[in-house]
């Protein structure tokens, strides 16, 4: 019997009439159609894709971000999608190019290709400062916080941007210095009070030890109010017993401060205890991507960290 | 007896004077990482300005010591975004080189305007007081006081202030403080804006002791305070003080002592070698450790 290929068009409608987008529910229909002799037939596949979280929307999203330093390509078509709330981890070996990505994302590095998107706005090629502003902050792999300010005042500095108060009302008009000044403390007060770090606030920021430091380095970023909080290695130097703490603290910190997290990390425990998704770089490139336990356990990405 | 105490008022007086000049370098040093050697010709610049509201218009000193104050200040914003930010990254050589480099072309320009002869810049009629039987100058006096109120001020604004705060993030990691949301370029302007307010009031102060500019009337000042500076510990304003007083206080032994006086330059310049052997990086300067 002759068979021929005819053309359908499919339509799913939902109880109401309105048309369904497939793509929105994770679904994907196929009908192909034959037809034989006087009659068809229809062969209807159904894929039903595992539910994504589509109902938080994109905080970060980057779409073939690369960067070239002379012949070397640090970082290849890398992309990015992470939701509001996600904690999202950024792995890879040693070089793969994680502090490249944070680079480029708080504007210290521009792309040679690619863009990334804050919130929807294109943030490619903006400074520093510009991006802290729209809502990216970070923490450092070596800690930098400003040593000889006490605890305090490093997160009064972070805070710079969010107590108005110009040069020439610090110098003119006390009155309203003066308050402004009574804001940005008080606020400090209650960062630091969040972060436990309250009864430091005297001390100055060297003399803090090392786990503290650390914390200190997040409240600072946190207090320039930002949107995704980018965290480079905040485990290096740690014990497990302060790596615990420290998982602790991040997941404080998304929930207190309603803030996305994106972070650099080698200690595996930190990654697969706290982080929902991952992307693992390797030379520069996405070697894979997706649910944390999925893609630890993907034998590319095993053999990436411990060789053949 | 009397003599002595006079003459270290007037040391002190003088001291001042290099002090505000050297908070100028210490703090564009301190934040902006550069040694700012046009820093003495801003000096000059305030003094014609001065020169012209009373020599030229004949009008108030004291409209002078406001119109050379905005002047200095607004040149220094200027030199800063003209000829100092372009290099912001660039090797500190190119911006020493930069610095000479702006430091000769104000004393060109005030030489074509104004021509290289000296000229007068009548400020007040100051008398002498005797306290306590010591006649003591009332320049002296004021210089020192308000020296004094400039530096206490000065260090209320930097710890105490937003933008002092700001200048202390900067001086010590200029990449961490961008990222924290300071906007690095303005702090840095802002530098350069109170150190040539304060160098119009050292120019001001230095025409009360003689009241006579020409184009190279910043030179010399401008390089003893850039001694003090060092000798305080470049990047500290407290050292810069110090450095300043001790200079000046030195410089005024010097030239009241006869067989002394014609040496009273020299000798201000050991100190120098002799503190940077002692204390190579200045009395109140913070060690360089190296990571190793």
């Amino acid at each position: 019997m002759k068979k021929t290929k005819a053309s359908v068009r499919t339509e799913v409608l939902d109880k109401y009439g309105r048309p369904v987008d497939l793509k929105e529910e994770g679904m994907d229909v196929q009908v192909e159609a034959y037809r034989i002799g006087g009659g068809f037939d229809l062969d209807i596949k159904i894929k039903k894709e595992p539910p994504k979280k589509h109902d938080r929307p994109i905080v970060l999203k980057a779409t073939g971000l690369s960067i070239q330093f002379g012949g070397l390509k640090a970082v290849d078509g890398l992309d990015l999608e992470i939701r509001e709330g996600e904690l999202y981890g950024l792995i890879g070996p040693n070089g793969a190019g994680k502090t490249t990505v944070f680079n480029m994302l708080t504007g210290i590095y521009k792309p040679t290709f690619g863009r990334f998107f804050l919130c929807g706005k294109d943030l490619t090629g903006k400074t520093p400062l510009e991006i802290n502003r729209e809502g990216i902050a970070r923490t450092f792999q070596n800690i930098r916080l400003f040593n000889s300010l006490t605890v305090l005042e490093n997160v009064m500095v972070g805070l710079n941007n969010q107590v108005p108060c110009t040069v020439w009302s610090s110098m003119f008009r006390l009155p309203r210095h003066m308050k402004s000044e009574k804001i940005a403390r008080e606020r400090a007060h209650e960062i630091l009070r969040i972060m436990g770090l309250d009864e430091y606030s005297d001390y100055l920021a060297q003399n803090l030890p090392y786990g503290k430091q650390r914390k200190l380095e997040i409240a600072r970023a946190l207090a320039t109010n930002p949107k995704l909080l980018l965290l480079d290695e905040p485990a290096a130097g740690m014990n497990p017993n302060e790596t615990q703490e420290l998982m602790d603290t991040i997941r404080f910190v998304r929930e207190k401060f309603k803030v996305t997290i994106l972070l650099i990390e080698h200690d595996m425990k930190l990654v697969s205890g706290i982080c929902e998704n991952l992307t693992v770089l390797n030379f520069g490139q996405i070697l894979a991507s997706g649910d944390t336990h999925e893609v630890l356990n993907r034998p590319e990405v095993v053999k990436a960290y411990l060789g053949d | 007896m009397s003599e002595i105490i006079s003459t270290i008022i007037n040391g002190l007086s003088q001291g001042g004077v290099y002090a505000l000049i050297a908070l100028g370098y210490t703090m564009v040093y301190g934040i902006a990482k550069m040694l700012n050697f046009a820093h003495g010709d801003i000096i000059m610049v305030g003094s014609y300005a001065a020169f012209v509201v009373v020599g030229m218009m004949s009008s108030s000193p004291f409209l002078a010591i406001f119109i050379a104050v905005v002047v200095c200040t607004a040149l220094g914003i200027l030199v800063e975004r003209l000829a100092y930010r372009p290099l912001r990254g660039a090797p500190s050589l190119s911006v020493l080189i930069t610095a000479i480099g702006v430091s000769y072309l104000l004393q060109s320009l005030a030489q074509i305007i104004f021509g290289a002869t000296p000229v007068m810049v009548p400020m007040f009629d100051f008398k002498f007081v005797d306290i306590g039987g010591i006649s003591i100058k009332i320049q002296s006096l004021i210089t020192l006081a308000v020296c004094a109120v400039v530096i206490v001020l000065l260090l209320f604004v930097i710890k105490k202030t937003k933008v002092g705060r700001a200048m202390v993030a900067v001086s010590e990691d200029r990449g961490a403080a961008q990222l924290m949301g300071v906007n690095v370029n303005r702090t840095i302007a802002i530098t350069f804006a109170i150190g040539s307010a304060l160098a119009a009031l050292a120019g001001i102060f230095s025409l009360f002791v003689s009241p006579v500019t020409s184009p190279t009337f910043g030179a010399l000042p401008g390089i003893k305070a850039f001694v003090a500076a060092v000798i305080g510990g470049i990047g500290s304003i407290p050292g810069a003080a110090i450095g300043g007083i001790i200079l000046g206080v030195v410089e005024q032994f010097a030239l009241s002592v006869p067989f002394l006086s014609p040496y009273a330059d020299a000798i201000v310049f050991s100190i120098l070698i002799v503190v940077l052997l002692v204390r190579p990086t200045g009395i109140l300067g913070k060690k360089q450790r190296e990571k190793v």
